[in-house]
């Protein structure tokens, strides 16, 4: 290897270590319920219920993941299920964190948001994708609002903010069996959610959140714990989402409790 | 209230199916009665008609005494059947008589079918201002009192009370004129309004009869029941319900079937379907309240639509990707450059069906915006048999074969090739505000009659239907055709 190359090898770790580092010293030196005031407040009880209209509010979200997409146009269902459907880090799909849990990924870089320009900073076409390492944090959180504000997430803890994916998840403790419910999510943007690890929604299109914009088939939440997973992916603009289950009438299904793991 | 755009029409492909099939010969039906799980309907001169399904009738029903254009209504566990003894007087006397009979069924195959002896409720005599024939009754939900209306443009109509538990006249009872200028009178209840309705216009002369249904209105059950302008029906007066269309000529004998809250049909017959020889024949329509007054809903039209949830206005669609159109932004600082104006090609079918899977496809909500993954075909499928009103229906992506169809777990999803099977058959009823209801022949493995449902904006499924919310609701829209 010519010296020359293992020159610039090294200072290419270098760069991925000093990103990697920064990310995590940034997060070290917030105060999450102060960076979050407004939107969330960490989990202080041991468990919650749904509101009165049967939204889940207790979730464990996991620190953006940075998957740059410069429009919304993309969000296509083939896209969106590709998209989700990258393992970005081991056990996705199956994790039931802890907060503070860290969890380690490779993700593409995207430069600091510049808020003074109303235009996303795209890549040059021509330009490789770069990637970094990164250590992301899971947060147990009560929101402060029916629906769980993404964005105010990301930019609380001086995360990227625009095209991220957001992974998320939550227990539903039921007594009993509860038949025939379906999940109901309103998105902001594409997403795909699981039930007890069945894929039971994928929310393609630039989309916004209303209440029960889309609704799930059929589902059993059974005696015990269930599992309800969801990841979201926004582009350039706003990412938030609410969810709740109803019934083939579409009244809220508000028996049982929440808890995070 | 239209709610098919009617710019459609050139759409249209083949034969609309305005009028009932089998063999609907009928003049001066009586309201439709369900007995046994059949529907009847009396007719003039004895006998009437008979449907398994409510769309393929056929005679067979049976009514003695003869006479014309009989009422029936069920009340309890009897049916009781209302005729006049004679066919009116042209040239000639008036005197006539309204008799009243019960039967435990209307079937008559079934050994409980036997008519009790028929008696006389009203009468004319032979002359005066007055005709005993065409008979119509209202059992009132807020009383409990039955009323019965008959006469013709000989006179008055005249509306005398029976005993719903005798069918005899109540003692004492006596008649009030109520209205003039029309026959085929009958009268029913809404939201606190009381509405007597009848037949203005000539009969019986074919392709030439000007017959067509109006109606008054009154917060009184003995009238005065006054028009859309302020007459009242003892003038004369009356707002239209239903006027001859196309082909069809000539609406008369008005009756009305409640299937349920928001479903609710009317029947009458054509003086003359000029595709059926000119022949009289019955019609069934979705019957439809306007700003409190019932008007006649459209037969529904075979054609190319969008189909629309009017929860959210989104449109149902396949799930498939959404694939950009030619056409870029033009304005707000883009492609302002002076150039003529050209036009843009709308997207076809086959820039795009090559991108979607052969298999079976979900179907959801989405913005409606013209592409061919948002066009549905309705088209009647004649062999599959109907229900009251219509006969079922494919609703395949046009220009393919790909069909909306009930899956097993009581979802919907479309499937690559229509087979005829029930789950891909659909009933479409236009409802009492104009908007539809939509549901499957059958779902399999479920005995729900679950119609399509959107309980999320994006999201269709089957699911029990309810008036009360827009979820259950529909509508058909149709704009100009892809060139």
């Amino acid at each position: 290897m010519k010296r020359s190359f293992r020159i610039l090898l090294l200072l290419a770790l270098m760069a991925v270590t000093a990103v990697q580092v920064q990310a995590q010293k940034k997060n070290s030196k917030i105060d999450v319920a102060e960076a979050l005031k407004g939107y969330f407040k960490p989990v202080t009880t041991p468990s919650a219920t749904p509101d009165a209209e049967g939204f889940i509010r207790r979730w464990m979200i996991l620190e953006p993941i940075s998957k740059p997409n410069p429009t919304n146009r993309v969000f296509t269902d083939s896209y969106t299920r590709e998209n989700l459907s990258v393992e970005y880090f081991p056990d996705q799909l199956t994790v039931l964190p802890k907060d503070g849990d860290k969890v380690k990924v490779t993700m593409e870089y995207q430069p600091p948001v510049n808020l003074s320009s109303n235009r996303p900073a795209a890549r040059p076409q021509q330009d490789q994708p770069k990637f970094v390492k990164a250590t992301l944090t899971w947060h147990a959180l009560d929101s402060d609002h029916f629906f769980v504000k993404l964005f105010r997430f990301a930019t609380g803890l001086d995360k990227d903010r625009y095209g991220v994916i957001f992974w998320t998840v939550t227990v539903i403790n039921c007594e009993e069996d509860i038949e025939n419910v379906r999940l109901a999510v309103g998105s902001n943007k594409a997403a795909r959610w699981w039930v007890n690890g069945e894929e039971v929604l994928l929310l393609a299109g630039d989309r916004h959140m209303g209440v029960d914009s889309a609704v799930s088939d059929r589902v059993t939440l059974k005696k015990g714990k269930n599992i309800l997973r969801g990841v979201t992916m926004n582009g350039p603009g706003m990412s938030e989402f609410c969810a709740r289950f109803i019934d083939d009438t579409g009244k809220p299904v508000t028996g049982y409790t929440i808890t995070c793991n | 209230m239209k709610r098919i755009v009617f710019i459609c029409i050139l759409l249209l492909t083949g034969v609309s199916l305005h009028a009932q099939t089998g063999a609907p010969y009928i003049h001066d039906p009586s309201s439709i009665v369900k007995s046994d799980g059949k529907y009847f309907t009396f007719g003039t001169g004895g006998g009437g008609l008979i449907s398994e399904d409510g769309w393929s009738w056929h005679s067979g029903a049976v009514r003695p005494g003869g006479g014309a254009a009989p009422d029936a209504i069920k009340i309890g566990d009897r049916y009781l059947i209302i005729y006049g003894t004679t066919g009116g007087g042209m040239g000639g006397g008036h005197a006539s008589k309204i008799m009243t009979m019960w039967n435990k069924t209307l079937d008559p195959d079934s050994p409980d079918f036997a008519y009790s002896e028929p008696v006389m409720v009203c009468e004319s005599l032979v002359d005066e201002d007055f005709n005993a024939i065409d008979p119509g009754v209202l059992l009132d939900p807020t009383t409990g009192r039955l009323w019965l209306t008959c006469g013709t443009y000989f006179g008055h109509i005249r509306q005398v009370e029976l005993d719903p538990k005798t069918g005899f006249r109540v003692e004492g009872n006596e008649a009030i004129d109520v209205g003039r200028n029309m026959e085929a009178s009958t009268m029913m209840y809404r939201d606190g309004w009381y509405y007597l309705l009848g037949t203005h216009g000539t009969c019986c002369d074919g392709v030439n009869s000007t017959y067509n249904i109006v109606v008054g209105r009154s917060r009184n059950v003995n009238g005065p029941f006054i028009d859309n302008v302020g007459r009242s029906m003892i003038q004369g007066g009356g707002k239209s319900v239903v006027t001859t269309e196309g082909r069809l000529v000539g609406p008369g004998h008005f009756g009305r079937y409640i299937e349920e809250e928001g479903v609710e049909k009317m029947s009458f017959h054509w003086e003359a379907d000029m595709d059926q020889s000119g022949r009289s024949v019955l019609a069934i329509r979705p019957l439809l309240w306007k700003d409190g007054w019932p008007v006649a809903g459209e037969a529904f039209r075979e054609g190319t639509y969008e189909i629309q949830s009017v929860r959210s206005g989104y449109a149902l669609e396949l799930e498939v990707d959404f694939i950009r159109a030619q056409g870029a932004m033009r304005g707000l600082g883009r492609g302002n450059e002076p150039q003529p104006n050209v036009v843009l090609e709308e997207q076809k079918l086959e820039d795009v069906a090559g991108t979607w899977p052969e298999g079976v496809i979900g179907a959801r909500n989405g913005y409606y915006m013209g592409r061919p993954w948002q066009r549905w075909s309705v088209i009647p499928v004649p062999e599959a048999g109907g229900y009251l009103g219509g006969p079922y229906y494919k609703i395949v992506i046009a220009g393919t074969d790909r069909a909306l169809a009930a899956n097993d777990k009581a979802e919907v999803e479309t499937v690559p090739a229509f087979t005829g099977a029930p789950e891909q058959l659909w009933r479409i009823d236009q409802l009492t505000d104009g908007t539809y209801r939509i549901m499957p022949k059958s779902i399999p493995g479920h005995d729900e009659p679950y119609a399509l449902v959107s309980l999320g904006d994006c999201s269709p499924t089957l699911a029990p239907f309810d008036f009360k919310s827009d979820n259950s609701k529909w509508d058909f829209r149709c704009y100009s055709p892809v060139k």
